[in-house]
């Protein structure tokens, strides 16, 4: 089942009358449970394609559906609603709040999906438990190592059960041990709960826990293919 | 959003910087101390001050000689001698003002008295007989001196507890004889300790009768005042009507612009002091307003630099589905908690202080001072507070609002 479908995306900036074209004619499908990589070249458009179909910027020309629908038929606070229910995101830099607990950061999104009080312990819980960190719950974020922190956002990202989850480098402000162990946890919930993941990096061993790598390169698909050597891919490196 | 979870955000935002979050509503602290203190201390004067007028008794009118001042350039001692023995005869006659039971002259001034080695100088009133019933003080030893004394001329004194002291100390005060203005008189009465009340310090008092007054201390024919007593209160304009009309004729005033007296009842006399005092309070509570303007910015100012600060918080926010709406509540709501957190700890503050200023006035300078803790002005600052917080905080949380997710995602 289609999840994501983009037609003839364009995207230009305008800054002081200087247009700068990101996107330029990106079309593509993604399907549900799908685990796509998007890599690229800095400046290839990987990351404002990541934020216009995160709903967090809109496209200049072409059409986006998700979930069957266009994002034009949305009013900005239905696109706020299905950021938060809907999508998950994972940032390179965490985007923890500070001086705030895990259990609070990973309850975060709850606040804002109107969930009752009394079930937003336990479904933060259930996914603090997914990515093993029930024993940190209640540490301050600014106690946990990076990749616990990554692992923190990962929950954050999870606990609305979204239709999919967005991840922007999320490897790439840690050491390759840490690294691993976030890749490993998104393979498995993707495995496992057959979660839509839609990863941007530029790391090949990231990538290589994908099932499909979109390369860009200077705002326009380069290539899109299925990763057949994934398993093998992986095994090789360990 | 619910309402308490947005409460606990801005709490916890609050909180995460509590050094600064004091430090920022100082501003609003004082300016609502201030506010709080200037008007229980004004109600508390104007209390005190209508409390003596009240002890007046609210069915006494003043005939006062001169003109009312109509303006500060009004030369109010105009006609002082206005007042004299044919005006206070014409109005004791009963058809003139029926309902006028009292009438009693009043002459006074500064005179030093003498007994043996000691002098002091107390102010001597000229009365009747009726200044212990209008002023309801009573000697507590002696008597007071009666209508043949007033018609014979007599020179008798009642003293107040202060003459007493300064003059014969410990020793026995009646029957001895002080000399006022080179006449003998003899000390008939001595009045208890009663303190400042109605603008006049009783415990300083020497009274005699008014002939003798006139006729041998001040060396005048007129009076300095004349009051009068209606038999009930709800006389009291119609008597002042009576009085007036009286004492026209007795004057030969045809043009009411001409008066050469004026009347005060109690009534007038506690609106008066109520306007002034209000008065006088709106406005150092302007002043102390200052201080919430200036609160307010400090607050908008900070808020500013909280909203750069948490810039990415705010990205984040929106990233995981926070509505514009419910960022700019979040902010709103926190810079509204800090004012009207400002305005509570100012009201307690406030309060506690004029407690201890009451305190401190009724005990040091035995004044009738009571505390006042004006709940209106309580109400008044907190709201006012929490609007400080709406208006300054405003600007400062549609800034947030506005803030694109991914600029302030990347924002370092």
């Amino acid at each position: 089942m289609t999840l994501i479908r983009v037609e003839n995306l364009e995207k230009t900036y305008y800054n002081d009358g200087v247009q700068t074209p990101a996107l330029k004619d990106v079309s593509f499908e993604i399907q549900k449970g799908e685990f796509v990589g998007i890599m690229g070249p800095s400046g290839s458009g990987k990351s404002t394609l990541l934020h216009i179909l995160g709903f967090l910027d809109q496209q200049t020309k072409g059409r986006y559906f998700f979930d069957g629908k266009r994002i034009d038929d949305y009013s900005p606070k239905e696109i706020a609603r299905l950021r938060n229910k809907k999508m998950g995101f994972i940032f390179q830099a965490f985007n923890l709040l500070a001086r705030t607990t895990v259990l609070e950061n990973v309850k975060l999104p709850l606040l804002y999906s109107g969930i009752k009080e009394s079930l937003r312990n336990k479904m933060a819980q259930e996914a603090i438990s997914a990515v093993g960190l029930l024993p940190r719950i209640h540490h301050e974020s600014s106690q946990l190592s990076g990749g616990e922190k990554q692992r923190v956002a990962i929950a954050r990202a999870l606990v609305n059960k979204p239709n999919v989850i967005f991840a922007d480098e999320p490897t790439g402000n840690l050491d390759s041990a840490s690294g691993q162990i976030v890749m490993d946890i998104l393979e498995r919930l993707n495995e496992e709960e057959g979660q839509t993941i839609i990863l941007i990096t530029h790391e090949t061993y990231t990538a290589e826990h994908t099932q499909r790598i979109i390369r860009f390169f200077d705002g326009r698909i380069e290539s899109d293919a299925k990763v057949d050597n994934q398993r093998s891919a992986k095994k090789f490196i360990k | 959003m619910t309402f308490k979870d947005t409460f606990k955000t801005a709490f916890k935002g609050l909180w995460a910087n509590r050094s600064r979050s004091i430090l920022t509503i100082l501003g609003i602290v004082i300016g609502i101390t201030a506010i709080i203190l200037i008007m229980s201390l004004g109600k508390g004067a104007e209390n005190l001050i209508l409390g003596q007028i009240q002890s007046f008794g609210s069915k006494t009118i003043a005939i006062i000689p001169g003109r009312q001042p109509k303006g500060p350039t009004d030369v109010i001692a105009t006609f002082t001698d206005s007042l004299k023995q044919k005006d206070l005869e014409a109005l004791e006659k009963k058809n003139n003002a029926p309902h006028a039971v009292k009438i009693m002259p009043v002459v006074f001034g500064s005179e030093a008295a003498a007994f043996e080695n000691e002098t002091y100088r107390p102010t001597i009133f000229g009365v009747t007989d009726l200044f212990a019933k209008i002023y309801d003080i009573y000697p507590v030893e002696g008597r007071l001196f009666t209508e043949d004394e007033i018609k014979s001329y007599a020179h008798v004194v009642l003293i107040g507890s202060k003459v007493k002291e300064e003059l014969f100390g410990e020793n026995e005060a009646i029957d001895e004889k002080i000399k006022i203005k080179g006449g003998n008189f003899k000390v008939i009465g001595v009045f208890p300790k009663k303190g400042q009340f109605s603008f006049l310090n009783f415990d300083e008092i020497a009274v005699i009768p008014y002939t003798t007054a006139q006729q041998y201390v001040f060396g005048i024919k007129y009076f300095h005042r004349l009051i009068a007593e209606a038999d009930e209160e709800k006389y009291v304009p119609q008597t002042v009507e009576d009085i007036r009309i009286t004492l026209r004729n007795s004057h030969n005033i045809t043009d009411p612009n001409k008066d050469d007296f004026f009347i005060e009842t109690q009534a007038e006399a506690m609106e008066t002091v109520s306007t002034i005092t209000s008065v006088l309070t709106l406005f150092l509570v302007a002043v102390a307003a200052i201080s919430l303007l200036v609160g307010g910015i400090g607050i908008m100012n900070i808020m500013i630099v909280s909203v750069t600060e948490r810039t990415r918080e705010i990205g984040l926010r929106k990233a995981i589905g926070a509505t514009n709406q419910e960022i700019m509540t979040q902010f709103l709501l926190e810079a509204v908690m800090l004012t009207a957190l400002g305005g509570i700890v100012g009201i307690i503050l406030g309060g506690a202080l004029s407690f201890i200023a009451s305190f401190a006035l009724s005990r040091v300078l035995s004044l009738d001072w009571t505390f006042v803790f004006p709940i209106s002005a309580a109400l008044l600052g907190l709201s006012v507070a929490a609007l400080v917080g709406l208006v300054f905080g405003l600007y400062p949380a549609r800034q947030a609002s506005l803030k694109s997710p991914i600029e302030s995602l990347r924002y370092e």
